[in-house]
């Protein structure tokens, strides 16, 4: 087959987080293959992260850190109403003694507070690792897997230490085997409220008057698995939400090594039977949840489900419905081998059509203006600029993850436009635009848009040009 | 951050809002003849049109030239008279007062060593000083501070480069410390590069094409509706372009870099930069885009002498260009890359109230290339000349360093009181 610059370019774009200096001629060669590569290697997925806490670690330093936050609130109220009572008894009793108001304490300079501390180190880990990927195709999956059994950190600290613990170790393994760390990982269970979830029959429910919560069932066969009007019921979500009880958070004060890790709470655990999707499960207590997740991960409707959710993520808005039936068929073939059907799509010739569809999602176009220009990226800005965008970092509108639409993110191509020409007044005096514009799409470049950056009237216009071009824009 | 009197604070330093600017510290020669000399260059990218600031009115070739695009001191909005010869372009009060007071002088038909047409390239000449583009990383401003004594006050301990964040323009970065600082506003979007990006879109994603369109829309709504768009504190800078915004930036810039140089403590050389000035279509001098956009900079050049106070007196502001435009209109209404085009110079240190210029004449004959204002004043000797008069800049330094083989474009005299 002949050499196709464009086509490794492609796949930079479409199946990573773009081109750095020489990864486009690195790939020329052979861009399945390169990509491929990427899955083939040790720990694909995970990230040396020796200085993040665990999640459940996380959640017990900021329970002490809000604990000894309210005790000092508390102490200074009290001292500051003792002051305030002994200065009025001193008024009354020597009028004509003036005691001079103490000096205000000075303001102390705010210290970052320590849940912000902690998403912002975990946001950090997120963005270095696609921004140093090589291709980035296993980052895209991370962060496609991310979205699909998305949290809110707005909903638990845990967000980061979720995708660490719970995404990223599965993301080439077994969908089986992600959905149960998923749905059993401290942070997914506060979210979707089931940690306060209590089997109405259960010791816990009748000693409490306490009940069920469906929310996490309904979300595990709406969202994460089969997908909504599929095959199951009202019945199946109640029937599944009794299954799952007692599948909650050890409290952080509880334990010092384990507060905040998962527990099966037998206690409140709805006894008996269930039946879910006309299959009945015995009360095995926290093997009922999983035998019921096993047979929800290789329901054909799941393998649809998340076929078709892979393919509009990757390759079009509508999916051409024969790659979509590949990659669920590969998924039932290999018991749901996230790897298999990962390289599925890479084989799949939909995969490649030439026409850049999708429109970045504004995350991955911040980190691929950051690989193209080699800035390094400050986190704080990182952060705010992709909230800007409307893609606020682990903070989802609903369950359901961000949108893989391009009309939910073409409306934002004015902000797009300004957060490009900040970055561009900020970081493009020291940039050639020209350079830039081969590493970052090379052949792919229109020759109206090397136009527009060769006439651009500064270098900040031309590398705002550049990050704005509809080649760079989609993929 | 280490304590040290003569660099503001950092929580000033973000508090103020600007342009990027950079600045350098005190001359001390000068220092040492009891002056305390303020210069502040601002570089004006994209390549303005001298002509359409200060327009030969007393040319006879002049409105043949320009057409109905050609200042003229009876038109419907008249330009400012200054000489005879010469005329402002009526979006700038302003300076037209200061030229008034004796205090801006213009220098016409002016024009670095570049005679090519590119930007980045005439940029790199214009900000590095060399005769010719390429790669260089020192502009002329930072080597002619580095030619400077130092005077104790520099010399101290702390003496270190400040920087927040940003790559400084090319014109300051060099081997002399240099503070600069990223303003948290950023300069909005242009017009200009909107308007270019939506071409872009309109030529290959109909789909983009119409989403910017939308928004242009709604930028224009939000204008009508006077709807302020005035960014909190710590959130991220949402613009509405828009010639209100640009002016705002223009003044907030010039005025923050101002109140620096004015301190007694503060920086004394400072550099900034205004884009937007690359005018091929439907140009507006008289009215419209670029009289705007010279009115958003006779705005920040007020600013600067209200903010400087006292120490305008001994300022030298000089607003440079990388090169000029075409001497004749194109068929869009605009003007393409040319040659010569003006300097402008403010201050209360100038001998000012004077145009300087051995004008070339606008026959075809006379054009360079039969298309450009001739160039007949190197532009190196205009800021050899007040750099040397007002700073102290050693003559041979100019020369060698400072503006690399220019031995034979002598300084110009006499620019400075």
């Amino acid at each position: 087959m002949a050499l196709d610059p464009k086509e490794a370019a492609l796949a930079l774009h479409r199946f990573g987080f773009g081109p750095r200096a020489g990864s486009i001629e690195t790939i020329t060669p052979d861009p399945r293959g390169a990509l491929l590569a990427e899955l083939e290697r040790p720990n694909a997925g995970l990230i040396a992260a020796v200085d993040l806490p665990s999640s459940a670690a996380a959640n017990r330093a900021v329970f002490e850190y809000n604990a000894e936050r309210a005790a000092h609130e508390r102490r200074e109220r009290q001292r500051r109403e003792a002051a305030t009572q002994v200065a009025m008894q001193n008024a009354e009793a020597a009028m004509d003694a003036k005691t001079d108001a103490p000096p205000p304490a000075p303001a102390q300079p705010e210290a970052v507070p320590l849940p912000r501390q902690l998403f912002r180190n975990e946001a950090k880990a997120h963005f270095d690792a696609a921004i140093n990927a090589e291709t980035g195709l296993v980052e895209r999956l991370v962060w496609f897997w991310s979205n699909h059994f998305c949290v809110n950190a707005d909903a638990t600290v845990m967000a980061g230490g979720y995708e660490r613990e719970a995404i990223r170790p599965y993301v080439l393994g077994r969908f089986k085997d992600m959905l149960l760390a998923v749905e059993g990982h401290p942070a997914m269970l506060l979210y979707l409220n089931n940690a306060q979830s209590i089997g109405p029959d259960s010791v816990a429910g009748i000693n409490r008057d306490k009940g069920l919560n469906e929310n996490l069932a309904r979300e595990i066969l709406e969202l994460h698995t089969l997908g909504v009007r599929t095959v199951y019921t009202q019945a199946d979500v109640t029937n599944f939400a009794k299954v799952l009880t007692g599948w909650t958070i050890l409290p952080p004060v509880s334990d010092p090594d384990h507060g905040g890790e998962f527990v099966f709470l037998r206690r409140a655990h709805e006894p008996g039977p269930q039946t879910v999707i006309g299959k009945t499960y015995a009360d095995t207590g926290v093997e009922q949840g999983r035998a019921v997740l096993a047979d929800l991960a290789r329901h054909p409707a799941t393998a649809l489900h998340v076929a078709t959710k892979l393919a509009r993520h990757f390759v079009a808005d509508d999916p051409p419905p024969a790659l979509v039936d590949r990659l669920a068929q590969r998924f039932l073939d290999t018991d749901g081998d996230l790897k298999e059907v990962t390289e599925a799509l890479i084989a799949a010739p939909e995969a490649w059509a030439p026409e850049q569809k999708k429109i970045k999602r504004p995350g991955e176009w911040i980190v691929a203006a950051l690989r193209a220009t080699r800035e390094p990226g400050d986190i704080v800005r990182l952060i705010g600029a992709q909230a800007l965008l409307g893609e606020p970092l682990w903070r989802p509108p609903a369950p359901k993850g961000f949108s893989d639409d391009n009309a939910a993110w073409v409306d934002g191509l004015g902000q797009r436009l300004d957060i490009a020409n900040a970055f561009a007044h900020r970081e493009g005096l020291g940039i050639e635009p020209a350079a830039v514009l081969d590493v970052a799409l090379g052949p792919l470049a229109s020759p109206e848009t090397r136009r527009a950056i060769a006439v651009a009237e500064s270098r900040p216009q031309a590398l705002t040009m550049l990050l704005m071009a509809p080649e760079f824009l989609r993929r | 951050m280490p304590s040290n009197i003569q660099v503001p604070t950092r929580r000033e330093l973000l508090l103020g809002s600007g342009a990027l600017f950079a600045w350098t510290f005190v001359p001390g020669s000068a220092r040492a003849e009891g002056r305390d000399p303020r210069f502040l260059t601002i570089v004006l990218r994209g390549a303005l049109d001298g002509l359409a600031v200060v327009a030969p009115v007393g040319d006879p070739d002049w409105i043949k030239l320009r057409g109905a695009n050609a200042l003229t001191l009876d038109g419907q909005t008249p330009a400012l008279p200054l000489d005879g010869f010469f005329a402002l372009n009526p979006a700038m009060p302003n300076l037209h007062r200061l030229y008034q007071a004796g205090q801006a002088t213009i220098v016409h038909a002016v024009a670095t060593p570049y005679r090519e047409r590119s930007h980045f390239d005439g940029q790199d000449v214009l900000e590095s000083g060399q005769a010719k583009p390429g790669a260089v990383d020192t502009g002329w401003l930072n080597r002619a501070v580095a030619m400077l004594d130092p005077d104790g006050r520099t010399a101290a301990p702390g003496r270190q480069a400040f920087a927040v964040g940003p790559i400084a323009p090319l014109v300051v970065r060099g081997p002399a410390p240099v503070l600069a600082w990223v303003p948290s506003r950023l300069p909005p979007v242009s017009d200009e590069t909107t308007m270019r990006l939506l071409d872009l879109y309109r030529h290959t994603d109909p789909a983009l094409a119409q989403a910017l369109e939308e928004r242009i829309g709604l930028a224009a709504i939000a204008r009508a509706g006077g709807i302020n768009s005035e960014p909190g504190d710590d959130r991220p800078v949402v613009q509405v372009g828009g010639i209100e915004q640009v002016r705002k930036y223009f003044t907030e810039a010039a005025g923050a870099a101002a109140k620096f140089l004015a301190r007694a403590d503060g920086p004394r050389v400072g550099a900034l930069a205004f884009d937007g000035w690359d005018t091929h279509v439907n140009e507006g001098a008289v009215k419209g885009r670029l009289a705007n956009l010279l009115g958003a900079l006779d705005g920040a050049i007020a600013e600067i002498g209200t903010s400087m106070g006292d120490a305008w007196r001994e300022t030298v502001v000089v607003l440079v260009t990388e090169f000029g435009r075409t001497a004749r209109m194109n068929g869009n209404d605009g003007t393409d890359h040319g040659t010569a085009t003006v300097a402008i110079l403010a201050g209360g240190a100038l001998k000012g109230g004077r145009v300087l210029a051995d004008w070339p004449g606008l026959k075809d004959a006379d054009l360079y290339e039969h298309r450009d204002l001739r160039a007949t004043t190197d532009l190196r000797a205009v800021l050899k000349g007040l750099l040397g008069d007002h700073l102290r800049v050693d003559d041979r330094a100019l020369g060698t360093d400072v503006f690399p083989n220019s031995l034979d474009v002598p300084p110009m005299p006499g620019l400075v009181a």
